[in-house]
């Protein structure tokens, strides 16, 4: 919030703000919840091929690391976005926001090619439920990077048209929660998922 | 271009569907009628359905919950007059039709009545009692009823096209896949479930930042009264356990739909991981219910006792320890189905380990009603009628967490008898208790007495003739959800079961006339001073109804029970010597759209629209983007309006008889004169 702090807020808009983070801490919250249940699940089902392909049969490591570094180095190019916000430079922030937008979509580009991959060789979430697991978990992050995008395009066009206003500033620092979120959930993902299933 | 939608889901294949079908339609179109009659719409469509009022949507709230009652009601003595007359006989309905309403008379109870009704409450009062203006975020407020309403507007369409769920309230697989139930029915179960508790995760997070970030000055967490405590545990608990439940019914979704596997018997399926799952969020949600009637209760029992609460402090640890015990019993709702000695043991004994500090409530009430000065009205005779009637349930709810004792019970009408005993007093009673309590509060005059005392004792005597029989007949041996039976010693008992639920639906008329009579006679039972019952906690402090600000000045909290505090030391209703400006939200319709364009969705994917299904989720997220990107959602109020309608106040309260409860010494109800200009 330093960045909004600088900015000349009335104190009423700050504690609004700080509500309004707080709320969406609340919500990351309950989003960790639902992941825990698909993680738990995934587990619970890893085992459940029904005699079709197992972890080791459809996982790419190569393509898992391509798409765990596009997604870690979104979140550091947010990062510098985030940077050159508090430094009051909207044509930084617009370009690192960009950047931030492909790596993104670079990320959801790879998994949809996984995904597609994977049920043309058979191994579609109505396969087993280890890849119905699977789909969904895995899905669901994609989903939520996916709408990151749409907020990342949101967020663009306000900072475009409306300039580095505290209220786009502070939509900005939430938007910064979710992605760190997503990313954090990725690494999660990685090291339960693809990692025991190719090694 | 319609999905799976034709001619033939629409109800003409029997009569008893085809009439309830058109109850829900008549219904509707009276009420669309009767808004034209009194050329209401303008009203309904600017000061309501647009509101971000939390006062307003709280009534509204309470609104739908009464009318679900009614419908959850209904599908009820449908239940237990078919049970009364099916012994060797195949009754009035057939089982399919039977099938579908203790589906949807549970959906309702809890999904559609029970939390409503919670949230509702909730709305009216806890920005009062706190000290504050508003909830945390109005217009989230406004998006989570509209959400909640178009899952409520799903289950009542499913009555006019297609049929409902026949898997329960709790839609176990694998019946519930779409191998064994094909059709809409558990597709609407799911959908309606699905969409109302995003708005309910909303809720959760809306209260609790509002709770820990807006409380008035001085109003620490210690001073909290006991209502408002209960809703952040409350929301805590939403916040936690909703996910739960979204997930199950997502993968269930995924499995009837698109022929994932999550909970098939087949190609590594596991439908145990719905359960876990479904009772993950299940169990908690007994006490998001039950917590928030422990609120009202304790409210209502200091101030009709004329005292200070009991044991403030382990009311609040007690309210902790529910919350945080109740995510550690969810498999005693499944003690029969395999887990091990060990895993089932622990579960019984957690289970066995909720009900003290539980215990340690039931004795807090009791010991605020010791040398009380009560005052039997009806909030009181419902609390009563609760503290008796709920130990017995808890009782038979200890019987139930051992699990060699469940094992006999098991899917028994001794269960049925069991959460009956503890949702109707402890949560039904405590919802109806509040709605009387707080009506003045939100409408500016009270609930007739008279007739509430009479709903009161149809209830309770109605709910023990109607559920001590189920206890004996769950001991005889009969399973719960059967259609038709041919034992001739189960009559008798379903037959008075059945006397019961009809002294419930004398109840039912009572709380109808209570609200019909209130009306007309409101001159007579007006509420000039905003404190009708001599109250303890700050709802108390505003005009009835109150400002749309609540508060022109916020108040100054000194110690629990402000109100109280505030009438002893003879500072209440003090006039500041000028106002200020207030800013407020501006009304909107885009929480409305996005609740129809949420029905519209659920409705679209249920008969499998797709096209219509994307269109509205376009419009929500066009809505979504539309509310994101308006700063401009705030209005200021003048400090002179604010003062017109203070003065307006405190004209009224000049009027205001002497409250008729204020005998306790050292009352300073009256208003405090006019300061000199």
């Amino acid at each position: 919030m330093s960045s909004v702090a600088r900015m000349t807020i009335s104190p009423r808009d700050a504690e609004r703000y700080e509500e309004k983070d707080f709320g969406f801490w609340l919500y990351l919250m309950s989003d960790a919840v639902i992941f825990a249940c698909l993680f738990a699940t995934y587990l619970v089902m890893v085992g459940n091929t029904a005699g079709g392909p197992t972890p080791k049969d459809v996982f790419e490591l190569d393509r898992a690391a391509a798409e765990t570094a596009l997604l870690l180095l979104s979140s550091t190019t947010f990062g510098v976005a985030a940077v050159a916000l508090s430094a009051g430079d909207r044509g930084k922030v617009l370009l690192w926001l960009a950047v931030t937008f492909l790596l993104g979509a670079g990320f959801i580009f790879l998994e949809i090619g996984e995904f597609t991959g994977m049920i043309a060789q058979g191994a579609g979430p109505d396969r087993s439920g280890f890849l119905s697991a699977f789909f969904t978990l895995v899905g669901t992050h994609g989903f939520h990077v996916s709408v990151g995008l749409v907020w990342i395009v949101v967020m663009f066009a306000q900072v475009f048209f409306k300039g580095l206003t505290a209220p786009v500033a502070s939509r900005f620092m939430r938007l910064g929660l979710f992605w760190h979120f997503l990313d954090i959930i990725w690494v999660v993902i990685f090291s339960v998922v693809y990692l025991p299933g190719v090694l | 271009m319609f999905g799976r939608l034709t001619i033939d889901s629409l109800p003409f294949y029997s009569a008893v569907a085809a009439s309830g079908a058109a109850v829900t339609v008549l219904g509707g179109l009276a009420v669309a009628g009767a808004i034209t009659y009194f050329g209401a719409w303008r009203m309904v469509m600017t000061q309501w359905v647009s509101s971000v009022d939390h006062k307003k949507i709280g009534i509204m709230y309470i609104m739908l919950a009464l009318v679900m009652l009614l419908r959850g009601f209904v599908d009820a003595a449908m239940m237990r007059s078919q049970q009364a007359i099916a012994y060797n006989s195949e009754g009035y309905l057939p089982p399919d039709h039977f099938d579908q309403i203790f589906s949807s008379h549970g959906t309702i109870m809890i999904f559609f009545m029970a939390m409503p009704f919670l949230s509702g409450l909730a709305n009216l009062i806890v920005p009062q009692q706190i000290g504050s203006r508003d909830v945390a975020f109005p217009f989230m407020n406004s998006v989570s009823l509209w959400l909640t309403t178009a899952g409520a507007g799903l289950m009542l369409i499913s009555l006019v096209v297609g049929k409902f769920s026949t898997a329960g309230w709790t839609a176990y697989p694998p019946y519930s896949g779409v191998e064994y139930t094909p059709g809409v029915g558990v597709d609407y179960w799911l959908w309606m479930v699905f969409i109302a508790g995003f708005g309910t995760t909303m809720t959760g997070i809306n209260f609790l930042v509002t709770i820990i970030k807006n409380r008035a000055p001085g109003m620490t967490m210690f001073r909290l009264p006991l209502f408002t405590w209960t809703i952040l545990i409350t929301s805590v608990l939403i916040i936690f356990a909703f996910p739960a439940l979204t997930v199950a019914c997502a993968m269930l979704i995924l499995d009837r739909n698109f022929g994932f596997h999550f909970f098939t018997n087949a190609m590594g399926g596991n439908m145990m991981n719905y359960i876990n799952l479904f009772w993950l969020w299940g169990h908690p949600e007994v006490y998001i219910l039950i917590l928030p009637a422990f609120g009202v209760f304790s409210e209502v029992v200091s101030t009709f006792s004329q005292k200070r609460l009991f044991g403030y402090i382990s009311l609040v640890l007690a309210t902790c320890a529910i919350g945080l015990l109740s995510f550690t019993v969810w498999l005693h709702h499944f003690f029969t189905m395999g887990s091990s000695a060990k895993v089932n043991s622990f579960f019984g004994t957690m289970t066995t380990i909720i009900s003290v500090p539980t215990g340690v409530k039931v004795f807090d009430w009791l010991l605020t009603m010791y040398r009380g000065r009560i005052i039997f009205k009806p909030p009181m005779l419902f609390t009563i009628g609760f503290l008796v009637t709920f130990v017995i349930g808890g009782l038979s709810g200890v019987l139930l967490a051992l699990p060699p004792i469940d094992y006999l019970m098991h899917n028994t009408t001794f269960l049925v008898a069991h959460f009956h005993n503890m949702i109707i007093p402890g949560v039904l009673f405590g919802y109806l208790a509040g709605y009387m309590y707080w009506f003045p509060k939100a409408f500016g005059f009270k609930l007739n007495e008279k007739w509430g005392t009479r709903a009161f004792w149809c209830w309770i005597v109605g709910f023990y003739v109607a559920f001590m029989p189920l206890y004996v007949l769950g001991m005889l041996g009969m399973p719960r959800r059967m259609e038709h039976y041919d034992i001739a010693a189960w009559q008798p008992h379903l037959i008075v079961a059945g006397i019961g639920a009809f002294i419930i639906l004398l109840g039912m008329i009572c709380l109808a006339v209570q609200l019909v009579v209130s009306i007309r006679e409101r001159n007579q039972a007006l509420d000039l001073s905003g404190d009708p019952w001599n109250g303890r906690s700050l709802e108390w402090a505003t005009s009835s109804p109150a400002a749309p600000y609540n508060f022109a000045v916020l108040p100054k909290v000194e110690s629990r029970d402000a109100w109280w505090d505030m009438k002893q030391r003879g500072v209440a209703y003090e006039r500041p010597a000028e106002y200020e400006d207030i800013v407020m939200p501006k009304n909107t319709y885009a929480g409305l759209v996005i609740g129809v364009a949420g029905g519209v969705f659920g409705f679209a994917a249920i008969w499998w629209m797709w096209w219509l299904a994307l269109l509205s989720l376009a419009v929500i997220a066009a809505a979504i983007i539309y509310r994101a990107s308006d700063d401009d959602d705030e209005f200021v109020m003048t400090a002179s309006e604010v003062k017109a309608i203070e003065d307006e106040r405190f004209a009224q309260l000049a009027k205001a008889p002497k409250n008729e409860m204020a005998d306790e010494p050292g009352f300073a109800g009256e208003p405090a004169p006019e300061p000199a200009e």
